[in-house]
């Protein structure tokens, strides 16, 4: 048996949480305030998960940079690649909140996104 | 003189927040003073997640939490001043400002809303020997840099204070690819959230150096390092332990501090605790007419708790403009033991309507305490938090029942019971 | 044939500055030489206690004494053509004991040998009344009228831009490296190119041994002796009305706690014979003793008000007697105006008299200009005007309704205005010095990114290549994406190198 604590990122209460584990299956989960407090714990111990949060290059904006995000949460091990990768990208204003700037980032079935409205210069 | 019902002064989420409720319970003649170049105030540079989930209960980045508000500003078309810097704000409320296109120009108002939010301490208030190279910067400061104006300020970087914005940057300057060597915090918790020092430093590694603090910088024109030690109980560095760290930035997030001078010339009463101005129950300052809300009250965790604190000055000034004055509020509210303050500062009962929000920060971090609040030796309310820390804000809702029929002759006192 | 200066002077300092402001009544033409990358941006005339002395405390008969009295006196005239904020506070030096009682005596004597007017020795209640703030401990004081507080860089600036108005050329990142006597000139070497001038003029403050030594003139060695302060928030400011000192010590005038003419509360300095010279820092002790020595005067300021704290090095001289070394050396032509420690500023303007005098002794013809005009262009202030004078200004240009800083009240008008006038600002310290931007409360926190921007503009430079202050000193390092693009690259090479 491999007991696992987890501090929760979901929300500020940062609730700590203990999941038991027994050769890689989850035995229990305790210690979480909310559903998405366990959904989080259970993939913490799998298959960790977060959102990135950066920016790409743009062109001719009221800003030289886009505010970008991952539309859901993808897994950790692939930040440095999706970092990099969007080290490449260059959008041109305007562009819309929302708006998907690249999509399925490196094969992860998410989108990249576009979290401000960005005007023409 | 122009005259708006309602001046709100400052355009980030608590001026937003303010403005969008004004205007939807009713008053429309207002105006919101910016002095920056877009609404949306410090959201704007935080482009990290983590806003939204109490206000639209999904977890959005600052620019997008501050669109929503914008949104509704631009739909109801809501006068809007960008680029206008308040000079000066009088007690009977007339406001003074300035911007390239008017000039100087005086407006009146009904009721003024402060919303000016904080600004970072610098180095020099925290005193830090050595020399003065290029390389030093607070965090909020760096953020605009990397996130807004497109550079990155140094690729080795320390950081000195575990304040959320210093967590935060300590992520984003590693995700663009610089070096965050330490962050280093001078007390021996975090005064940032637990899910910040978990995802911006565990997931990256990024060592935090708890009761550490920096003694010299070091570097003739640009950084080249840092001596950091450790520190004893009274915060004092061991100068036995100090050891060198190399780097060509030190970014500081050690504290911030509302941003009050305008309320100060207008002579309004500070807290020396909060450095916000002392509020009544209906967040209305020491000069009736004029309420405070978010960060330029009192230095807030979460942007949520920020709207929240903006509809209760909107409804206060609405309030104000309709009925006139408030009566006294005379009940003493006093930060006890274990609690550093307590916002707002004193009320008077007949002006809640319900239930009242208490919001406050403990000393120190206690784990499995008791929160008590007591007029003199009655209890109103005991409750047990397992865990309080000075990094997180604590919220004591209390409701109009319990402090109708409690004597409250001797002030409300909130305290730490521990054990 | 290369062009040929009459005087070359060495040293943007005040010292320099003065000498080049007084030599250009005159037609004559000059340059100043400076290793720095602004006036008054390395030396002793950026960090100093930024006080007119009244000059009772020069042993009688030196030159510190003489100039220093003539210099005080030049000022009032001098701070309203060069439009610098000058007040004349007075001074109060303290005894706290009947001991140092006795030490009031002899300096009030020193003073009237010296030919100090406005002197009086006042009792513990006339003190009070001077000075409220003042400890309770205080027995009885040395009043001196005609003590002063002005900005010390800001002075400096303001002579060099008139200098520079009435024709004196500067330049800047220039170190000098050699000086050579060829027959009837000089020439003069720094990293970058050669001068030639009839006469040259050290001013080179703390290195104005080494300038000296460099020509081959008699020796004399030049020591930093120095000095760390603090500046606390304005909202201090009330606790000093005048420039209180303390009985001096044979290391300086001792520690001292004064308003400084922007309204903020100064302390300090320190006092400690040190070898480097380039030695910049603060330390916690010295900081420390800096903050228990000012409490002795007066203990009500609140140290977590501080807003920033420098060290500053005055050039001391290790002659015998100590005082200036002000002449021409035994190298024809070239005149020292070396070991310019405390009195230095107040003596600056008579400094620079008398070096035209020497000059002028040395053979240098002084030709009147007819159009030489003693006033600088005035500065525009932007909370000093009325709203009147705001408006008629924003009208014209509406830069000037732009705040930049926030804390200090500067307009995007006023930054523009100092990079552009002449001997104008390059780098954020330049600007911060001569109009605050960066340095009020938030020392630079919300302004530094718009005062970047605007140099970057001004000078037509990326924001890259700003600076704090010259040299190395950039404030940014790359564009944002800039690091993970050349890891990008760095992967992709390695692929390939694996594939191949």
């Amino acid at each position: 048996m491999e007991l696992k604590e987890i501090t929760c990122i979901v929300c500020p209460l940062g609730c700590r949480i203990q999941v038991e584990m027994e050769g890689g299956e989850i035995k229990s989960v305790k210690g979480y305030s909310c559903s998405r407090g366990l959904e989080y714990a259970k993939n913490e111990v799998t298959m960790p998960k977060r959102t990135i949060t950066t920016s790409v290059r743009a062109i001719g904006g009221h800003l030289p940079l886009l505010s970008v995000r991952t539309k859901e949460p993808v897994p950790k091990e692939k930040i440095q690649e999706i970092m990099l990768e969007l080290a490449k990208v260059e959008v041109k204003a305007p562009v819309k909140i929302g708006d998907v700037v690249v999509k399925n980032i490196l094969g992860t079935g998410v989108d990249i996104i576009a979290t401000r409205n960005l005007y023409v210069k | 003189m122009l005259k708006y019902d309602i001046i709100i002064i400052g355009g980030g989420p608590a001026g937003l927040g303010a403005a969008v409720e004004a205007y939807e319970k009713g008053v429309k003649n207002i105006v919101i003073i910016e002095r920056d170049k877009y609404l949306g105030g410090i959201l704007e540079q935080c482009i990290h997640n983590g806003f939204g989930l109490q206000e639209f209960k999904e977890e959005l980045t600052g620019p997008e939490y501050a669109q929503r508000f914008i949104d509704k500003v631009e739909e109801y078309d809501i006068n809007v001043m960008l680029e206008t810097m308040v000079l000066e704000i009088t007690p009977d409320r007339i406001v003074k400002a300035v911007n390239s296109k008017e000039g100087v120009f005086t407006i009146k108002a009904g009721a003024i809303i402060l919303a000016m939010g904080c600004r970072e301490r610098p180095r020099g208030a925290i005193m830090i020997p050595g020399t003065r190279p290029a390389g030093i910067l607070t965090a909020g400061t760096a953020q605009r840099y990397v996130n807004m104006e497109g550079y990155l300020p140094g690729k080795e970087i320390v950081i000195l204070g575990s304040g959320d914005v210093g967590l935060i940057m300590a992520r984003r300057l590693t995700l663009e690819g610089a070096k965050v060597k330490a962050v280093v915090e001078l007390m021996p918790y975090s005064s940032g959230l637990t899910r910040n020092i978990v995802q911006c430093l565990e997931d990256f590694n990024i060592p935090l150096l708890l009761s550490h603090t920096v003694i010299e910088i070091h570097g003739k024109d640009r950084v080249e390092g840092v001596t950091i030690a450790k520190v004893d109980e009274n915060r004092e560095p061991i100068m036995e332990t100090a050891q060198y760290i190399s780097c060509d930035t030190l970014i500081l997030s050690v504290g911030l501090i509302p941003e009050n001078e305008l309320s100060q010339k207008a002579g309004i009463e500070l807290d020396p605790i909060t450095g916000g101005p002392i509020v009544n129950e209906m967040l209305e300052t020491s000069v009736p007419g004029i309420f405070a809300c978010g960060n330029v009250l009192q230095v807030h965790d979460l942007v949520d708790n920020v709207t929240a604190e903006a509809r209760l000055a909107a409804n206060s000034a609405i309030r104000f403009i309709r009925e006139g004055e408030f009566g006294k509020s005379n009940i003493a509210v006093k930060a006890g033991n274990g609690i550093r303050y307590v916002v707002p500062q004193k009320i008077n009962v007949d002006n809640i309507e319900k239930r009242i929000k208490f919001r406050m920060r403990p000393v120190n971090v206690y784990n499995n305490a008791m929160l008590v609040v007591k007029s003199g030796d009655k209890y109103l309310l005991r409750q047990k938090r397992q865990r309080l820390t000075p990094g997180e804000m604590i919220d004591v809702n209390l409701s109009k029942d319990i402090l109708k029929n409690a004597n409250l002759e001797e002030g409300i006192v909130f305290l730490v019971e521990e054990g | 044939m290369k062009e040929m200066y009459d005087v070359l002077i060495i040293g943007a300092g005040v010292v320099g500055c003065s000498i080049a402001r007084e030599l250009s009544k005159y037609k004559l033409k000059i340059l100043v030489v400076e290793k720095g990358e602004d006036v008054a941006s390395e030396g002793a005339s950026k960090a100093n206690s930024a006080i007119l002395h009244a000059g009772y405390d020069p042993v009688p008969g030196s030159l510190k004494a003489k100039l220093n009295v003539r210099g005080n006196e030049m000022y009032d005239v001098l701070c309203k053509d060069l439009d610098v904020p000058i007040k004349r506070t007075g001074s109060l030096v303290a005894a706290f004991s009947e001991e140092e009682v006795k030490e009031l005596y002899e300096l009030f004597d020193r003073g009237i040998k010296n030919g100090v007017k406005g002197l009086s020795l006042i009792t513990k209640d006339m003190v009070k009344e001077i000075e409220p703030h003042i400890n309770d401990t205080v027995v009885a004081a040395l009043y001196a009228k005609t003590a002063g507080i002005i900005c010390p860089y800001g002075y400096t600036i303001a002579v060099a831009e008139n200098a520079a108005q009435n024709g004196a050329e500067f330049v800047f990142n220039s170190e000098v490296i050699d000086i050579k006597k060829n027959g009837d000139f000089f020439i003069v070497k720094t990293h970058k190119e050669e001068f030639y001038s009839k006469y040259v003029v050290n001013a080179a403050g703390l290195y104005s041994d080494v300038i000296n030594n460099m020509v081959g003139a008699k020796p004399f060695s030049v020591h930093p002796r120095k000095g760390e302060y603090l500046i606390l928030d304005k909202d201090q400011g009330y606790l000093a009305r005048t420039v209180i000192f303390q009985v001096p010590t044979k290391m300086g005038k001792g520690i001292l706690v004064s308003p400084t003419v922007d309204g903020n509360l100064l302390i300090g300095p320190t006092s400690e014979d040190i070898q480097d010279k380039e030695f910049k820092a603060t330390t916690r002790e010295g900081l420390n003793k800096a903050i228990t020595v000012a409490k002795r005067s007066v203990d009500k300021f609140d140290v977590r008000k501080t807003i920033t704290q420098f060290t500053g090095l005055r050039a001391t001289p290790d002659t015998e007697d100590k005082d200036f070394i002000i002449g021409e050396s035994d190298v024809k032509g070239f005149i020292n105006a070396a070991g310019i420690e405390s009195p230095g500023f107040t003596a600056a303007p008579a400094i620079a008299e008398m070096i035209r005098d020497i000059l002028k002794d040395a053979g240098l013809k002084l030709i009147e200009k007819v159009d030489f005009n003693p006033k600088r262009r005035p500065v525009i202030r932007f909370t000093e005007l009325s709203d009147e004078e705001r408006n008629k200004l924003i009208k014209e240009n509406p830069a000037y309704g732009r705040i930049i800083c926030r804390c200090e009240t500067v307009t995007e008008g006023e930054i523009i205005d100092v990079i552009r006038r002449p001997v104008g600002a390059k780098s954020l310290d330049g600007v911060k010095r001569r109009v605050r931007a960066g340095m009020g409360r938030c020392q630079g926190s919300f302004c530094g990114p718009r005062v970047v921007e605007i140099l970057a503009r001004e000078l037509n430079i990326s924001p890259l290549e700003v600076t704090k202050h010259g040299r190395n000193s950039n404030i940014l390092t790359a564009e944002t994406k800039k690091f993970l693009l050349e890891k990008a690259a760095e992967v992709l090479k390695k692929e390939v190198y694996e594939n191949a």
